[in-house]
């Protein structure tokens, strides 16, 4: 049968547009825009916005996880909300609201569970990646029945899930093997107010910082028998204690080669520590509270970005001088920093400025600039193949 | 567009005159900010004290500031508090960026049910 021309004219135009050249997501990414409760979708070959997904909730402070596949992006927004985002298909997958007021999430080593933190009500839940529906909750109620905040939500070898109670001093490693009835293995009295955490990219160490103290906590997860352990306890010994105008983030790990670059707390000061003794190895003066310390990857130069009224400033940081070599002011309300898979470019947000700037790492030099209402996290697919991101 | 002259001088001497007298606006301090200030201080308050107080203030690291927390408390208390913070605990002072009359005008914008 020979169909009508007209209709072939259809049929060819039908069969060209969804014959569009197949497209991967390695070189996808989300950039937060907090102030309206949408994500963009970007792609970081020629730097180019794709889509915008709105109806996300609050996203202060948002943060986001990938599917394995890096077809999905899960964003953990500030008001308890759970999006699955298709990156592909440019769209809104699925929404829960699974919490009042929540801080961070992660994905499980096989990519099946999704676990969220949450203040309010304090504890963390635990999610299908497939569809978002529920599999266990732990609420987060500490050994005299008080029940705590949960910070430094990371995931772990071996299906596990590791976490901080801020209020109650304790750090909980949760065994997912057999998700509905997990196994709980529970640290307490690891050290005043935790308030941030990472895990080292191989997967070992957990790393929670202290607020209510000098120092951080460290946790060997291949070692759990020996417990935890104090680290750089004292450091702003002798010193007074700067204000700090903005809790320091841990999650972004800055681990250069055999060295680990922290964020000190009420001190202008990055912390270097050697990650196979956990002592302390050197410090970098810097010109304000940092926030985010992050090494480029291949770890030879850490970015750093600060805390208000510094927060237009970014500084950068040789990790084998352990100087600063160079001082960048790219804009003001400077929130976030992510590198392509390879570390030639640094996407940079500037929440005040609603714009993304693109640098190039090799010579600091400015790329490019793309617009973005308030943006404050950007998250690259490359993180989907990363233990703890 | 034209103004009567009489009105205009009327209009100045007023302006004048409760410059001289003091004469406030209901809320304001002594040195109460300007209207281009308090825009500064409105994103100053969702910003930055949102990132530890939720960027609806509702309460993230620290505690929630919606007026059903606060509208009873005392406003000289709320305004120590912001100037100065509550050592021992991740409040930091704001004295260093705010005035105090910059310190009461949010926090009666903190303690009112429904500001503006
Ligand atoms: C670095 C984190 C941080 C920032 C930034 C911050 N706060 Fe706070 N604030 C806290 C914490 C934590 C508390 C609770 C202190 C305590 O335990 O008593 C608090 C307490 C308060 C209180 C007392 C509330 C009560 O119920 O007693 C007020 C008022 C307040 N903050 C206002 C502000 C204002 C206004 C700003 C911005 C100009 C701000 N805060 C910025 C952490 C912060």
């Amino acid at each position: 049968m020979i169909p009508h021309p007209r209709g072939a004219i259809w049929l060819l135009l039908l069969l060209l547009t969804t014959c569009a050249a197949p497209r991967g997501t390695g070189d996808l990414g989300l950039v937060i825009e907090r102030s309206r409760g949408s994500v963009l979708i970007i792609e970081h070959s020629s730097d180019s916005v794709l889509h915008r997904i709105a109806g996300l909730g609050d996203l202060s402070h948002a943060s986001v996880v990938y599917s394995r596949d890096g077809l999905y992006g899960y964003v953990f927004g500030r008001d308890g909300g759970l999006s699955k985002v298709d990156l592909l298909r440019g769209k809104l997958d699925k929404r829960i609201k699974q919490a009042g007021n929540s801080i961070g999430g992660a994905i499980s080593q096989d990519g099946r569970l999704i676990a969220v933190s949450n203040y309010e009500p304090g504890g963390v839940r635990i999610f299908r990646a497939s569809d978002l529906s529920s599999v266990v909750d732990l609420p987060a109620i500490d050994a005299t029945g008080r029940p705590s905040r949960v910070v430094g939500l990371v995931d772990a070898p071996g299906q596990r899930f590791v976490f901080s109670l801020m209020d109650a001093d304790e750090i909980w490693v949760v065994d997912a093997s057999a998700p509905q009835e997990p196994t709980v293995t529970k640290f307490t009295g690891v050290g005043r107010q935790p308030y941030d955490a990472l895990i080292t990219p191989d997967g070992r160490h957990y790393v929670a910082g202290l607020f209510g103290e000098d120092g951080l906590v460290h946790l060997d997860l291949w070692n759990l028998d020996l417990g935890t352990k104090r680290i750089l306890s004292g450091y702003g010994r002798g010193k007074r204690k700067l204000p700090v105008y903005k809790m320091p983030h841990l999650e972004g790990w800055a681990i250069a080669g055999e060295q680990a670059f922290l964020p000190a707390v009420g001190a202008h000061e990055l912390l270097v520590v050697d990650t196979r003794t956990w002592q302390e190895t050197g410090r970098v003066a810097l010109l304000g509270q940092p926030v985010f310390a992050m090494a480029e990857p291949g770890g030879r130069h850490i970015w750093v970005n600060f805390a208000f009224p510094d927060n237009d400033r970014i500084q950068v940081v040789d990790s084998q001088s352990q100087q600063v070599v160079q001082d960048l002011a790219p804009g003001k309300g400077v929130l976030h920093m992510e590198f392509t898979p390879r570390g030639e470019k640094v996407w940079v947000s500037l929440r005040d400025e609603d714009r993304v700037e693109i640098l190039r790492t090799s010579d600091f030099s400015r790329i490019g600039s793309l617009r973005a209402a308030q943006p404050s996290g950007i998250f690259f697919t490359v993180r989907s193949a990363l233990i703890g991101l | 567009m034209c103004i009567d002259p009489k009105i205009r001088t009327l209009f100045m001497a007023l302006l004048l005159v409760s410059g001289i007298c003091g004469v406030r606006t209901v809320g304001a301090g002594e040195d109460a900010p300007s209207l281009a200030r308090r825009g500064e201080l409105i994103q100053l308050l969702e910003r930055e004290c949102g990132s530890c107080h939720g960027a609806t203030l509702a309460g993230g690291m620290g505690p929630s500031l919606l007026p059903e927390i606060l509208s009873e408390r005392d406003t000289e208390g709320i305004i120590n508090v912001i100037l100065d913070g509550r050592p021992g605990t991740a409040m930091p002072p704001w004295r260093p960026f705010l005035s105090e009359g910059e310190a009461r005008w949010l926090a009666t914008r903190l303690q009112a049910k429904d500001p503006e």
